[in-house]
């Protein structure tokens, strides 16, 4: 395998993670209507990673390609990874009624994507903030079969193999692996940049590819989702003046 | 009741145990050099309401002494080790193989993980080696296909019906009683060793150390957000009420990102779920994703200058103070 690195970022379309999401009346799911929208937090990191491995390395970086699963209003994200840098985008376009694919469905639509796209290094987020899965990178490594590293919060090529600092329970740590590859991304990778207009107006000019979910088989859900609730409210709590009165409080709770 | 109900399940499977439909599950166990994970502990207990048989799944090139260990718990059935050193670091690509393999060669209908760094890394891969779906940080066991989970940062709770033979979960270990090392006596055999070769290669870690009790496991938590300022006052106003109270540190993004305090301390959708006895909240605004980690906690405390801090709204007993003064006072009556 060559050297160059063609990167691959999935991205999200999420709820504004500013957002306090609210639960729908049907208790099937959360309201979504008139809601802010944006890229999910982690996939940014992982575009502004792409980013930077292409600034930080002369020559290094071929091609970086976007792509999301999701509806067509998931354009907007496109572009604006595109705004950034991002060379080229694929949206696998979903109908509003479309029930939004599971990890193992969106990882199996990723993977041709990333076969067509001969991409040699793919930079997920570790975990979209609204299903909270996490699982979408894992999954993808383990389709292709290519080694992961997820969690990342530090991450070095050096020829075809590249070094990623781990956030681990307790601390991090390093691991190794030969391209190709699969990183997810941390909070604490880097900070992304911001998108300007000038920037904005050129990433109209570049490529976005529209695909629909119907030309992908074996996608459909495994799982069906029985309810969404409220989760329990708390009790509501008291104020005190003192230190005094707060510590008698945490007596009678028999905590302290 | 739901343990009768288990009880009459575990029956029922051990009765049909020669058809693929009944009920097994396979439990990960995460060790560390020879030390089981606390988180493992109440992913065990997940894994014994599941209702079905438990066998534990040890790797690792000390397999052997932690085998022995989980052995001992009492409900394990069965424990299958693999001791080879290409499973020490819980490195995925090999240890996904690993699982995958076992669980197809032992018919598990279940398979289940902590919630940790290391189930989370893991189990998704499995997911796809098996073609089965994940269901990531289960709270609740309605039944053997139906579980119940917290999306969108805690905000909501969904309830999913699986409809795969194989259901791959990872426990969410505060919503869990850690199982206890004794009272039972499970027989220890060789798994089937994938022996894949290696794809990635651990180089190092480097781990926070500290005397004090595990963020994910304490009974009580300590911690401190933006309002501390800068590093020298958490560590001169947070670490001594921990101390006073045996508590664990933990911390805000907002105290992580500023170098207040380590990473691996953070406390929220991000970072950590704990769910203590005991959590007191030190200039910390509460926001939705700090909440999504610690609003479960048995007694919530909050002490914030700001009246209006949305952390008021779960605290149980609010000070409305100035954190500099009220913390040091705070830690000398609680050593009183």
């Amino acid at each position: 395998m060559s050297n160059k690195l063609r990167i691959f970022v999935p991205v999200k379309r999420v709820i504004d993670f500013a957002v306090k999401p609210r639960v729908n009346k049907a208790g099937t799911g959360v309201e979504t209507t008139g809601v802010k929208f944006s890229i999910n937090p982690f996939c940014d990191i992982a575009v502004e990673e792409a980013l930077l491995l292409k600034e930080g390395n002369e020559g290094l970086v071929e091609n970086i390609h976007v792509a999301s699963v999701g509806p067509s209003k998931a354009q907007d994200i496109l572009r604006q990874a595109l705004a950034k840098g991002a060379d080229d985008s694929t949206l696998v376009e979903m109908g509003p009624k479309d029930a939004e694919l599971e990890p193992l469905g969106v990882a199996k639509v990723l993977k041709k994507l990333i076969e067509e796209q001969k991409s040699n290094l793919v930079i997920l987020g570790k975990q979209a903030i609204d299903g909270d899965n996490g699982q979408t990178g894992q999954i993808l490594a383990g389709l292709l079969k290519w080694p992961q590293a997820t969690q990342a919060s530090k991450v070095s090529v050096n020829g075809d193999k590249v070094e990623v600092t781990r956030e681990v329970d307790g601390g991090v740590e390093t691991v190794a692996a030969k391209l190709p590859m699969i990183i997810t991304t941390d909070l604490r990778l880097n900070e992304p940049r911001y998108v300007t207009l000038p920037n904005i107006m050129k990433a109209k000019k570049k490529p976005l590819k529209v695909v629909k979910i119907g030309e992908f088989d074996g996608v459909a859900n495994r799982l069906e989702t029985l309810k969404v609730a409220e989760p329990a409210k708390r009790q509501a709590g008291i104020k005190v003046e003192t230190v005094d009165e707060l510590v008698s409080k945490l007596k009678e709770t028999g905590t302290l | 009741m739901f343990a009768l109900r288990n009880q009459v399940r575990t029956h029922i499977a051990r009765g049909f145990a020669s058809t693929r439909f009944s009920l097994s599950t396979l439990a990960i166990i995460e060790q560390n050099n020879g030390t089981i994970a606390g988180s493992t502990l109440n992913a065990l207990t997940a894994a014994k309401e599941l209702g079905g048989d438990v066998t534990a799944l040890v790797a690792g090139s000390k397999a052997a002494d932690v085998a022995a260990q989980v052995a001992k718990i009492s409900g394990i059935a069965a424990v299958l080790t693999a001791s080879s050193p290409a499973y020490d670091h819980g490195l995925p690509e090999n240890y996904a193989d690993l699982v995958a393999a076992a669980t197809k060669e032992g018919g598990f209908t279940h398979v289940v993980a902590p919630s940790s760094a290391f189930g989370k890394n893991v189990l998704p891969r499995v997911s796809a080696l098996l073609d089965a779906t994940q269901i990531s940080d289960v709270t609740k066991i309605e039944s053997e296909d139906t579980f119940v989970r917290p999306i969108y940062a805690g905000n909501a709770i969904e309830t999913v019906k699986s409809n795969d033979p194989i259901k791959l979960l990872t426990i969410r270990a505060s919503a869990f009683p850690a199982a206890e090392l004794e009272g039972g006596s499970a027989g220890v055999s060789d798994a089937k060793d994938p022996a894949a070769e290696p794809q990635s290669e651990w180089l190092s870690e480097e781990l926070t150390k500290s005397e004090r009790p595990d963020l994910g496991g304490a009974k009580k938590v300590v911690s401190g957000g933006r309002g501390l300022k800068n590093k020298e006052n958490f560590d001169k106003i947070m670490f001594p009420l921990a101390d006073a109270l045996g508590a664990a540190v933990g911390a805000s993004r907002a105290a992580v990102d500023s170098g207040f305090a380590d990473n691996s301390l953070q406390v929220g959708q991000t970072g950590k779920v704990v769910a203590p006895e005991l959590y007191i909240a030190v200039g910390i605004s509460g926001a939705i994703q700090h909440l999504a980690g610690m609003k479960d906690s048995k007694v919530i405390a909050a002490i914030n200058k700001d009246a209006d801090a949305p952390i008021f709204e779960v605290a149980d007993v609010g000070l409305v103070a100035d954190l500099f003064d009220a913390v040091p006072e705070l830690t000398t009556k609680v050593k009183a």
